[in-house]
């Protein structure tokens, strides 16, 4: 597990890590939890609060706060809050460190979610295996029960360890059936379900940020980032740096500033931006602000926090092979186009990476691209597609030479990306 | 206007909806349907209901679109 | 309607259902998913598949009525859908009874076929694999033209082409298997290339 370059003081009053994790030293820290006491009008003041704040969310998909929970509150009360701390991208590590650190800013967070939109129980997800955070979450859980700070019932779950694990609406039929399987969801607006009842899943750094935002008020967070883009965020960086961790950062703070707090070993060669389902930027754009619409711009996203250095002496283009044969062996193996279009694609940039000569690899390649982006019921290969695009843009140069078949020098050098140890097939 | 939705999960690449409608659906190199974005025509619309009606799997409905984007 | 134009017409109606049934089963058999070659109009399959049924039920029809309506032997109406409770041939009629009740349920549940869950509609449906042998059966043991070579061959012609159709039928599903397979080996284990540190010979390859 990355160790935190996080107790630098980052951002002065408003930040969700550096606080005390016991109930006893959080609550003198940050005050009592602001739930409703009873009054009238509670829920409006909080949802205008929120919307004022201008938060997104905080677990990839970028959706502002308020109106998923308008979303949530439209489909009645009596619902779950679906706590999601899988943090499924093998290089993220900041759900798990605030669940650890800052366990009950999160689950502040749910309390008040739960209050506005009646919900009865709160669902914290953490997968198997990560026994560490799990034992945080349940500490805190108890600590919370026994001093009365959890009006709404609270309860840990642990799905399983995938990739695929952490979408919403497997993670809601995981909670409800025991299937970790993404529905085909074409209506995104109404809400999910768990049961009968509507469910609201929000990831852990979200939820911290609904308990700060009530506690400090929506200028708190605005007083950082930009307009467009309030806020601070949880960073992980890793790669080829010294100091490999989970920084918090201002929205808008320049990519490359931000990857410079871990400490490079020397200039990146490129950056993959949102995990492996992310995209690569090439050093032309390292200025980019972190945040969402310059971003998309060069076709990235900030998605779920993570920004990994690629080295000097490593092949884009193999590492690149190596994330879509991961992201191939996530697929939930629903559809068509993901179980059998990414094991192709990471075929296909596996034998450019090699410098294997195929003059219809880079047209093959192209169309199945372009025919896997969007045909599956969740967005696993538009990540997987979106990666590799960026790679084969990025690394233009590279990949018209490793198509004449002189791989670059570092093509077979050792990774520099974290992956988990290969599971056993799931025989379906 | 009228707008074909495939269910990814529910399809299993029998291919009957685009051997009746292969003016607006093909099959990608695995069997699976691509449905091309373009409005359907109203000549087409009965047999987009055939393929409907007529998936094993149920995996393809139409949707109502007022209007253009 | 003479008790023999009835008795050549149960014969005659019969043989033609189990052709007909055979042939039902045979395209039904062979529709299949990916496995199936491109071009290949599965779409008109199905749809031939569905009114052969049909035209096998109306055979059906006539071969009950008039085997029921011939008064030299003694079936009743129940004894149509009842099984083993017929006077004449008790035990064969019963098999007769027997496939047919089957049949009415695959025929039905596709009637309602919109209306059920595809995976109860599936398990009924599959009953058909159970009807056509217990059809079969009833065609053989009723013996009244079972002697006759040309009858012997169109039962062997029956079996034979429901045989090679199920062969068929389970390679295609086990070559859907092995896609699938092939697709959970990636989550397996990573290439030897991809291991950190594996070393593999770059170059000129044919892809």
């Amino acid at each position: 597990m990355a160790s935190t370059s996080g107790t630098i003081p980052t951002t002065g009053r408003y930040r969700l890590l550096g606080h005390p994790a016991d109930l006893a030293g959080h609550l003198s820290t940050l005050g009592p939890v602001p739930l409703p006491s009873g009054s009238r009008g509670w829920r409006e003041a909080f949802v205008s609060m929120l919307e004022s704040s201008g938060l997104a969310g905080r677990g990839g998909g970028g959706f502002p706060t308020a109106i998923k929970l308008a979303v949530a509150h439209a489909a009645g009360s009596g619902g779950t809050i679906v706590v999601n701390g899988m943090e499924g991208e093998p290089s993220s590590d900041k759900d798990k460190l605030l669940l650890m650190r800052s366990p009950h800013l999160v689950l502040d967070g749910a309390q008040l979610m739960a209050a506005a939109c009646g919900a009865r129980s709160v669902v914290v997800c953490v997968p198997e295996g990560r026994d560490q955070v799990a034992s945080a979450v349940s500490t805190a859980m108890a600590e919370r029960t026994g001093a009365g700070c959890a009006p709404v019932h609270e309860v840990l779950v642990r799905p399983p360890d995938r990739f695929v694990a952490g979408e919403e609406s497997a993670l809601t039929r995981w909670v409800e059936a025991r299937q970790s399987l993404p529905s085909f969801r074409p209506d995104k607006g109404t809400a999910l379900k768990i049961g009968r009842k509507g469910a609201l899943v929000h990831n852990a750094e979200t939820l911290a940020h609904v308990a700060m935002i009530a506690r400090k008020g929506p200028d708190a967070f605005r007083a950082h980032g930009l307009v467009e883009d309030p806020g601070t965020s949880l960073v992980t960086i890793s790669g080829a740096v010294r100091h490999p961790g989970v920084v918090e950062v201002d929205r808008g703070t320049p990519l490359i500033d931000i990857v410079n707090r871990s400490t490079p070993d020397g200039p990146p060669q490129a950056l993959l931006v949102g995990g492996y389902g992310g995209a690569w930027v090439s050093p032309a754009h390292f200025t980019t602000p972190y945040a969402s619409l310059p971003l998309r711009a060069i076709g990235a996203t900030a998605g779920v926090g993570i920004v990994i250095a690629l080295g000097q002496e490593a092949c884009g283009l193999m590492e690149s092979a190596r994330i879509a044969h991961y992201m191939a062996g996530e697929s939930a193996g629903q559809c068509g186009p993901c179980v059998y279009g990414l094991p192709a694609i990471a075929g296909d940039v596996t034998r450019l990476a090699r410098g294997d000569i195929d003059p219809g690899l880079r047209a093959r390649l192209d169309r199945r691209l372009a025919e896997v982006m969007g045909r599956g019921a969740c967005r696993h290969p538009d990540g997987a597609v979106n990666m590799v695009r960026s790679a084969l843009g990025v690394f233009a140069s590279d990949a018209s030479s490793h198509a004449l078949g002189e791989p670059c020098a570092h093509w077979n050098n050792r990774s520099q990306l974290r992956f988990p140890p290969p599971v056993a097939a799931a025989r379906r | 206007m009228i707008r074909i939705l495939v269910d990814p999960v529910a399809c299993d690449a029998y291919g009957y909806c685009a051997e009746l409608l292969p003016e607006a659906i093909s099959l990608d190199e695995w069997g699976y349907p691509v449905v091309d974005g373009k409005p359907l025509p109203a000549d087409l619309a009965e047999a987009a209901k055939r393929a409907v009606r007529d998936c094993p799997r149920r995996a393809i409905t139409l949707r109502e679109r007022k209007g253009s984007r | 309607m003479s008790s023999t134009s009835l008795w050549y017409a149960t014969r005659a109606s019969g043989i033609m259902a189990l052709i007909l049934l055979t042939l039902t089963m045979v395209l039904g058999m062979t529709t299949t998913t990916r496995a199936r070659a491109r071009n290949w109009p599965g779409f008109a399959q199905q749809e031939l598949h569905r009114r052969i049924s049909m035209i096998a039920v109306v055979f059906l029809g006539i071969h009950i009525v008039t085997s029921v309506l011939d008064t030299y032997v003694n079936i009743s109406w129940a004894s149509v859908v009842v099984p083993f409770v017929s006077v004449y041939g008790r035990f064969w009629v019963g098999v007769g009874a027997i496939a047919l009740d089957l049949m009415i349920a695959v025929f039905v549940s596709s009637l309602l076929r919109a209306r059920m869950r595809p995976g109860i509609w599936r398990a009924i449906h599959w009953l058909a694999y159970l009807s056509w042998p217990v059809a079969l059966a009833h065609s053989f043991g009723m013996g009244t033209d079972a002697g006759e070579l040309w009858v012997i061959v169109l039962g062997a012609a029956c079996v034979a082409s429901v045989a090679a159709a199920l062969l068929w039928r389970l390679r295609a599903t086990s070559r859907q298997v092995s896609a699938r397979i092939a697709y959970a080996s990636v989550r397996e284990v990573p290439p030897k290339y991809l291991a950190p540190g594996g070393r593999e010979r770059a170059g000129s390859r044919r892809g």
